[in-house]
């Protein structure tokens, strides 16, 4: 099969695309020096606290630079943001329903 | 019958369906591993001890496995670049490329669960490794899917490209984001069973 004529963008979109794809490489780079961080982070055996804090902060700004570029959540339509702002508050109930669950009587008292 | 809104978009949305499809499959997504996370979570605060995985998993191997999938998301999102571009076959090579980096993620981690079995290290044998296994397992399943849809559009499901690129492209979109969401969870993944 051969390229095809009818692009689905092309002209002043092509060169949009071109920018996207510097910005993919920069993502990839930083998502790279960003593993290498977390794994570095791990090896100075931290207190599990402050350990947890750094893993999940650094995993937080990979998850984000994946979800903002590659999934380009950083210009997208108004509906997807409000699915997503939905599930992100139900998320965070699921995240702290085990949280509150380790206090004792929390519920009672 | 035609599908409706493939190409074109919806007003009401501003979305194509099978963008606000896949969204949607995926908010179902989140809150799947959500719940196994949470689990993870109550298990581990329960516990009066919790190994650190790097005690009992093979990180370096894990490590080099979160490289291959990163990789992945980035010829994905390439190979729908190469579409929007008109370059088919650079689109083929990233997507092959991108199948190829999901099978070596499954055989790396074939390698890992191996050498777990021969240590007689199983799911029965603690919490830490029951939800280890849960939550590789299904994260493995997910790269399963992701590659076997990713084949069918390097493959057969290529054939759309000359009757409709705009649809194939936005196709090939749709299942990079269900990619790169298996991608995200394993960012969260790696740390959070090997690392702490």
């Amino acid at each position: 099969m051969s390229d095809h004529a009818a692009t689905p963008m092309a002209g002043d979109h092509a060169v949009d695309i071109d920018k996207h794809v510097r910005i993919y490489i920069t993502v990839f780079v930083a998502l790279m020096v960003l593993t290498v961080v977390t794994v570095t982070v791990s090896r100075f055996h931290l207190p599990v606290p402050i350990a947890v804090t750094v893993a999940l902060l650094v995993a937080i700004i990979k998850g984000s630079l994946v979800a903002c570029y590659f999934m380009h959540l950083i210009s997208e339509k108004k509906l997807i943001y409000a699915v997503l702002a939905l599930t992100g508050a139900f998320f965070i109930a699921l995240m702290v329903l085990p949280v509150i669950t380790v206090h004792d009587g929390f519920w009672i008292h | 019958m035609e599908i409706p809104y493939t190409v074109a978009i919806r007003r009401d949305t501003g979305l194509t369906n099978g963008k606000i499809g896949i969204w949607l499959f995926l908010a179902s997504e989140v809150m799947l591993f959500g719940a196994l996370f949470a689990s993870y979570i109550l298990i581990r605060t329960g516990a009066p001890t919790w190994p650190r995985g790097d005690t009992m998993l093979n990180v370096p191997l894990a490590t080099v496995n979160t490289i291959v999938l990163i990789s992945s998301s980035v010829t994905m999102v390439m190979a729908w670049a190469s579409l929007m571009r008109g370059r088919f076959e650079t689109f083929r090579i990233y997507m092959g490329l991108t199948i190829l980096c999901g099978l070596a993620f499954l055989v790396i981690k074939y390698f890992e669960y191996s050498a777990h079995f021969h240590e007689g290290a199983l799911p029965s044998t603690n919490n830490f490794l029951a939800i280890y296994f849960t939550l590789t397992g299904l994260h493995g399943l997910h790269v399963m899917g992701g590659m076997a849809v990713n084949a069918y559009f390097w493959g057969p499901g290529a054939k759309l490209w000359k009757e409709n690129p705009t649809w194939f492209t936005n196709r090939v979109e749709n299942a990079g984001l269900f990619w790169h969401f298996v991608d995200l969870v394993w960012i969260f993944l790696f740390p959070t069973l090997y690392l702490l």
